[in-house]
């Protein structure tokens, strides 16, 4: 497929492994942050084509996955509601909650139903008067600017039967996180090209020199991410902590203004729970002020639900890249796709379904830990 | 046993997946469906349940001939989509289990259940895709029913057909017959079906110029016994869930390995392009007009060329191998050169969200 294939070419793949391989000298371990990132190194067996000693460890960017339970029951209290359509993207509607997920809820009655876009949300409701229509609104930046259009939309309508549950999260706060932590092993980053589409990467300049990190913002097929990979092994060798460009057909300095225009006006930034890893301060979005007329938090009075995480689940761990799915107790026995125990094991892009849907097993997958 | 789930308290931290109502996903055809015949619906049948592996059509012996029967629903939706119809699917969908048993039909039944106030209009497109492609296939349809159920308990209309073929003599492919060593065809293109009807779907919003591939291919088969005989292991028509449910079925009932070459899977490009901008992996949309074989080394030539002189084959290309190695597994060699397991889907297709 044209724009596709040349990014899938194995012999340049080959080149590119061929010159890893050269210029890597010592182990280095990375991190790739965004999820759509972990699915093609997984999928595609990236990882297992590196040259020893190149570690890849899998980023919290899985907006599914760090979605937190108290916002998939508020998702669901407001479903199980006779006068709510409940509309989200696919992926979320197969995340447990504390007791159930979306796609049960639809079985017993609830109108619960996939959409692709925030704005096919807001026709919805536009033919639906007699129903309150809410997008569960999660995802990094990179939605963010479509769920904001959606708002801008629906309050240009004069739509009162609108409404969005935000749960956005933003990068780099989590990557400090990640930094911050006081068993963090990586030692650059490859940033999530999407998110950095619309919001360029001149916040993670100051993150580079704080922590004298790489970190190169990388696209999401094999090639992108053996070339990124190698751009931060180079710096690493070279003692560099730069941000560096990988992902140029996509991704500028300053990203694309008029969505980040979009973000500013329809949010404002917050402290934000990650699921699996706590709360991290200003680290999400949520409606600003003037649009809080269109906040299902507010409209539905779901606000106060809290929720406990289920004890077995590592998925703290796998998302901060403390360990791999594989040292998980309920890996591939009590947690597997079909009954997930934490939202990892759910989306395609979560570290656990990726693993297993790869058909890794305990003895065959690469193990975290080990100082380097 | 469990308790009715309450959203608005917060006591047990447990999650607990749905184990009391059957969810849309038990009908992919993926691991659910497996898990509802196979825990429910077979069981249930006791004594009466059928001996031996789940096949497209069931064999049995009447005065000394080798008969197949198979039954189907369809309940797609839309009703008409580029390149067919439920109507036609009815017929080509049934006709096509009996040829994956390597039987050509010889009788078929339609049964009708339509919803108060379905256009009369499209009942007479239904009838007469139906008439039309069962004229095409050579099959007469012997008899049938027609129910009309109140507005809101059926979705439109419902197709159901049921089909008896006479087995080819020399061949008796079987879900459970391949063997290691054996090499994997597949007749054409895969992906089209699905991705047609995920986009003639309402509030999909994106348009492709992807035709259903929904034919019949009772004489392929025909044409590939001619040339193979008994190296026809097996066969299969890679409809819900496409290749990679029909792969894994093979290679379980089989106890063999699958290798795939993922380079060799012909994907048209804009399955590919829709199914990249959706998440789905190719390997798990449906087909309606393609199927999947496993030929002895020895045949598997013969057998490709037989393939490719016939209209339905034309595309046929081999993608694989089945061997001894981990029985029940199917890998894929990717592209830039690692191994991937290929396992079924669980539920639904699900879009990825970004």
């Amino acid at each position: 497929m044209k724009y596709l294939d040349e990014y899938r070419d194995p012999d340049l793949a080959r080149v590119l492994l061929d010159e890893l391989r050269r210029v890597a000298t010592r182990p280095w371990t990375l991190m790739e942050v965004c999820g759509g990132q972990t699915h093609t190194i997984v999928r595609q067996g990236i990882d297992e084509l590196l040259p020893a000693g190149i570690r890849m460890i899998h980023g919290p960017g899985c907006p599914v996955c760090v979605t937190p339970l108290e916002t998939l029951d508020r998702a669901m209290a407001i479903a199980a509601r006779p006068d709510t359509i409940l509309t989200s993207f696919g992926d979320m509607l197969r995340v447990p909650g504390s007791h159930t997920d979306l796609l049960s809820l639809k079985a017993r009655g609830a109108d619960v139903r996939v959409v692709y876009s925030p704005m096919d949300a807001v026709q919805l409701a536009r033919k639906r008067p007699d129903r309150q229509v809410v997008f569960l609104a999660v995802g990094f930046e990179t939605t963010a600017p479509a769920n904001a259009m959606a708002v801008l939309h629906a309050e240009a309508l004069g739509l009162a039967n609108f409404s969005v549950l935000v749960s956005h999260v933003l990068v780099p706060p989590g990557m400090t996180a990640i930094l911050e932590s006081a068993a963090c092993q990586v030692q650059a980053f490859l940033a999530a090209g999407h998110v950095c589409s619309v919001m360029g990467w001149t916040q993670y300049e100051p993150l580079a020199a704080a922590y004298r990190v790489p970190i190169v913002v990388t696209g999401f097929e094999p090639l992108d991410l053996l070339e990124g990979i190698l751009m931060a092994v180079r710096q690493l060798e070279d003692g560099r902590h730069e941000v560096e460009n990988q992902y140029v057909r996509a991704v500028h300095r300053t990203g694309n203004s008029a969505a980040q225009d979009a973000i500013r006006r329809v949010f404002r930034v917050t402290d934000r729970a990650w699921r699996g890893i706590g709360t991290i301060e200003a680290s999400g979005l949520t409606l600003a002020d003037d649009y809080a007329a269109f906040d299902a938090e507010i409209r539905f009075d779901v606000g106060r639900l809290s929720a406990v995480e289920h004890p077995d689940c590592i998925a703290g761990q796998i998302l901060t890249g403390a360990r791999v799915p594989t040292d998980c107790a309920a890996y591939g026995t009590a947690c597997t796709p079909r009954f997930p125990l934490g939202a990892p094991m759910v989306s395609s892009e979560g570290t656990c379904a990726a693993y297993f849907n790869a058909g890794r097993t305990r003895s065959a997958a690469p193990t975290a830990g080990g100082t380097r | 046993m469990r308790t009715a789930p309450d959203p608005s308290t917060g006591t047990c931290p447990v999650p607990l997946p749905e184990t009391e109502r059957v969810l849309l996903g038990h009908g992919s055809g993926g691991r659910l469906s497996t898990e509802l015949i196979g825990d429910v619906l077979v069981p249930a049948l006791g004594e009466a349940a059928p001996p031996g592996p789940l096949e497209d059509a069931a064999i049995f012996t009447v005065g000394g001939a080798d008969l197949a029967v198979s039954t189907d629903a369809y309940v797609v939706s839309p009703i008409f989509f580029t390149g067919g119809d439920i109507g036609s699917l009815a017929v080509h969908g049934t006709v096509n289990d009996l040829a994956m048993r390597a039987a050509m039909p010889v009788a078929l039944t339609v049964a009708y259940v339509i919803e108060e106030g379905f256009p009369l209009t499209d009942l007479h497109r239904v009838a007469a895709s139906v008439g039309a492609a069962a004229r095409a296939a050579g099959v007469p349809v012997l008899t049938g029913d027609t129910k009309v159920v109140g507005r809101g308990a059926a979705d439109g209309i419902f197709v159901v057909s049921t089909g008896v073929g006479r087995r080819l003599p020399g061949a008796a492919p079987s879900a459970a017959g391949a063997a290691p060593g054996d090499v994997v065809l597949l007749s054409g293109p895969i992906g089209c079906h699905g991705v047609t009807v995920l986009s003639a779907r309402e509030g999909l919003g994106f348009d492709t110029d992807v035709a259903s591939d929904t034919k019949p291919l009772h004489r392929l088969v025909e044409a590939m016994v001619a040339a193979g005989g008994t190296a026809v292991h097996a066969l299969r028509d890679p409809t819900r869930g496409g290749l990679a449910s029909a792969l894994n079925e093979i290679a379980s009932d089989s106890r063999v390995g699958v290798d795939i070459e993922e380079r060799a899977l012909p994907i048209p490009a804009a399955v590919q392009a829709a199914c990249e901008l959706l998440g789905l992996d190719p390997a798990q949309v449906a087909n309606e007009g393609c199927l999947v074989a496993f030929i002895a080394p020895d045949r598997a030539d013969a057998v490709l060329a037989a393939m490719r002189s016939r209209p339905e084959g034309r595309d046929a290309v081999r993608i694989g191998t089945a061997t001894g190695t981990d029985p029940g597994r199917v890998v894929v060699r990717t592209a830039v050169g690692s191994r991937r397991v290929l396992d079924m889907l669980v539920g639904e297709q699900l879009p990825r969200i970004c």
